[in-house]
């Protein structure tokens, strides 16, 4: 294994690992947003709190992990993706900074009227952030970021492929936030809580698979290396993860909620990790 | 004549569109950034003497303060925290010249500060999540990581930016860049004064503000243990770091007329080379010639080149484009050095005065200046920055890469920029507007500061709010 191999594996642990972790962080904001009224939504958010407070930003580390060996281990292509990209990854700066800081306005707000200013921009902006993420994912993988740089942009990531990433981005992470979030309902002993839980991150769940195989069709027309790839060499993560979605799905079905935690990383893992073998292989 | 011209023209022609908006994005956000780690920096090592004195002495009060100062703390970490990651965003997005060129020199700093800024935030959570939760003595351990990894974090970043000035750990051959050393780029020449320099300046900052609180509150009257506590710890920091902080900026501007004569020049606003130089107080650069300013023999030679007779390089003996921005980078340094000679002067008078019988706590003048030491200890930070940064353009990476290679050639960053002081501009009044609801909850008694949409505080507001019946 050469250097250069090394921080790839480097790189890839760091987007792996931030799309686990950051993203059952972020969207814990998705079932924030969609929690209800301020009473009703109550002990959803109250439960959110407390599952994302202890860990709150540090899974930031990972992103600035990804940037960091990105720009030191290949420095043009880092500079060619932020010339390319600057527009979707300011965006999702703008979310990571709202994000960061409404949440902890709102944990030490004084009124309900304050918190739900705080709440809503937290809310909002943790559902954006992944988004743009995945549309600057889409727009790598489709090979819109020219080796030079100064892509165009705006079709850089408005296009079917970055798009359908980004959906996929915020619908993943969802799910994958939406069973940890039933576990730990479940484990902090709400029993209502947990079901209402367990209802959402089933129907994110469905939905999410349906919008994946829905972008199978644009993705082909659209990013043909990209759905080479997919169905090639990373064939195998592929089935993985949808493998592992189904498997959360069944899960959360019969209650194993704790079980259902571990597919769920391993079907979020799988799917990122099949586009970024791709993404290596168009750039080699 | 024509010569100059045509260097002039085509200065202006190589400037990139978005060289000015990303180098005033950059100042915006570095500027309000830094005035956040320094807390990070600076404040766990005050509620760690505030908790250990808590629990040694069994004193409530103590416990009290570093209680609150933690809640405080995590208030303006979450802030600080985002807007470090923004710093990180903004080296590419803005500066792709330098990342692209430079990004394998630089790595290591930087990945060792995402490092510590991790152990930083995973033990701050312990921390606030350990009260009443952990046997005290392994509790306030546990902010001992903290107040490390706010250290190496801080050199981390000061590393990369001592490189800028005194760029090394790399070769150019035929334009390449070659033999990439980035240990001896994050341990450069420059790093250990810089440090050292920055380190100091983020207690002064904390302690002046943090006491300049209490000092507000005894002018309010409250008088009481809690505020002279509260008062006394972080001051005795400010203390120590005022009266040391003289010297090590002198260290740290020791052989500038070596390394970068450019920028001593414009902090000591000489246009020719004088010998012996004066020391020039205030005055401005105007059409090449300096204009207004108060002059005292020999102090110049003296501070600048520890000689009676060595003079300070005029701007004279370097060639006009790579002039900096004169009066910016003289009036900035100046501000910082009068601001922190003050501050000095301060404490001293503080502590003659406590070690003579008289406590001017008792004065209102005194609390008066304690209130103002804080946003003055800011301003010297802010003013010693732009004196640096400034101080170095046109450079980027000093004597290697233009800060105009470096910058994008795009249009737009001015929407950027404008964003950006909204964006700004949200965050500090939500942060006030907390840190004041905050401070107005602990004064009426309460002690937890429930989220409102725990259990307890919606009982509470049911009978004050309408909004619970929606």
């Amino acid at each position: 294994m050469n250097a250069e191999t090394a921080v790839a594996a480097a790189l890839f642990t760091g987007v792996v690992a931030y799309a686990v972790l950051g993203g059952a962080d972020f969207s814990s904001g998705f079932f924030d947003l969609i929690a209800g009224g301020t009473r009703r939504g109550a002990p959803v958010r109250t439960l959110i709190d407390h599952s994302i407070g202890p860990v709150w930003e540090a899974n930031h580390v990972w992103l600035i992990f990804v940037l960091v060996t990105w720009w030191t281990g290949f420095p043009r292509s880092f500079a060619a993706a932020m010339t390319t990209l600057f527009v979707p990854l300011l965006l999702a700066l703008l979310g990571i900074v709202l994000r960061g800081a409404s949440f902890a306005f709102r944990k030490f707000a004084a009124t309900l009227a304050q918190a739900r200013l705080f709440g809503a921009v937290f809310a909002t902006s943790s559902v954006l952030t992944p988004f743009f993420l995945g549309t600057v994912a889409g727009g790598i993988a489709s090979g819109r970021v020219p080796a030079g740089g100064g892509g165009d942009p705006w079709s850089s990531w408005l296009n079917p492929t970055s798009l359908f990433g980004g959906l996929i981005a915020v619908g993943t992470c969802a799910f994958l936030a939406g069973t940890f979030l039933t576990a730990d309902a479940e484990r902090g002993g709400h029993e209502q809580l947990t079901v209402a839980l367990r209802r959402r991150s089933l129907v994110v769940g469905v939905v999410t698979g349906a919008v994946v195989f829905t972008a199978l069709i644009p993705i082909t027309r659209d990013a043909p290396t990209l759905s080479d790839g997919l169905t090639g060499r990373a064939a195998p993560l592929v089935v993985v993860s949808a493998l592992a979605g189904l498997a959360t799905l069944a899960l959360l079905a019969r209650h194993r909620y704790s079980f259902a935690r571990f597919t769920a990383v391993a079907a979020v893992a799988a799917v990122v990790s099949a586009h970024e073998e791709q993404r290596n292989e168009i750039h080699r | 004549m024509a010569l100059s011209v045509v260097v002039q023209l085509s200065s202006l022609v190589a400037e990139p569109d978005g060289l000015l908006p990303a180098r005033q994005q950059m100042a915006l956000s570095l500027g309000w950034h830094i005035v956040l780690a320094c807390l990070g920096v600076a404040f766990p090592a005050m509620i760690i003497v505030m908790h250990l004195r808590g629990i040694l002495r069994e004193d409530p009060v103590a416990l009290g303060l570093a209680q609150r100062w933690a809640k405080v703390s995590a208030v303006l970490f979450a802030i600080g925290a985002v807007s470090g990651t923004v710093l990180s965003f903004e080296m590419g997005l803005l500066w792709p010249g330098l990342m692209g060129r430079f990004g394998d020199v630089l790595g290591l700093p930087f990945a060792f500060e995402g490092l510590s800024f991790f152990v930083e935030a995973i033990f701050l959570g312990i921390y606030l999540y350990g009260w009443g939760r952990m046997p005290p003595k392994r509790h306030v351990l546990m902010a001992v990581p903290m107040a490390f990894a706010g250290i190496v974090g801080t050199f981390c970043v000061i590393s990369v930016n001592a490189w800028m000035n005194a760029p090394t750990g790399f070769r150019i051959v035929d334009g390449q860049v070659v033999d990439v050393d980035p240990w001896r780029a994050m341990f450069n020449d420059l790093v250990l004064p810089q440090f050292a320099h920055m380190w100091i300046a983020a207690y002064m900052v904390v302690g002046f503000a943090v006491s300049g609180v209490y000092a507000v509150g005894m002018l309010r009257g409250r008088r009481d243990a809690h505020h002279r506590l509260g008062f006394t710890v972080p001051f005795a920091f400010a203390t120590v770091a005022a009266l040391v902080q003289p010297f090590v900026g002198h260290l740290l501007g020791e052989d500038l007329a070596d390394r970068q004569p450019a920028k001593l020049a414009a902090f000591e606003l000489a246009g020719t080379t004088e010998s012996p130089s004066p020391l020039r107080i205030g005055g401005f650069w105007v059409d090449g010639e300096v204009r207004g300013a108060i002059d005292i023999p020999y102090l110049g030679s003296l501070i600048a080149r520890g000689s009676l007779t060595e003079p300070v390089p005029g701007l004279d003996t370097i060639p006009a484009q790579n002039h900096p921005p004169v009066n910016i980078t003289h009036w900035a340094f100046q501000t910082m050095v009068g601001i922190g000679l003050l501050l000095m002067l301060a404490v001293v008078v503080f502590w003659v005065g406590r070690w003579r019988g008289r406590d001017l706590l008792e004065h209102v003048w005194f609390l008066r200046f304690c209130a103002a030491a804080g946003p003055l200890a800011v301003v010297a930070l802010e003013a010693g920055w732009v004196a640096t940064e400034v101080g170095r353009q046109p450079w980027i990476v000093y004597d290697v890469m233009r800060t105009a290679e470096a910058a994008a050639d795009r249009g737009g960053l001015w929407w950027l920029l404008g964003t950006s002081l909204v964006v700004y501009a949200g965050m500090t009044i939500g942060a006030v507007v907390v840190l004041r609801s905050m401070t107005r909850r602990w004064r009426a008694g309460e002690v937890d500061l429930p989220s409102p949409y725990g259990p307890q505080a919606r009982l509470a507001d049911r009978g004050a709010g309408k909004e619970e019946q929606r």
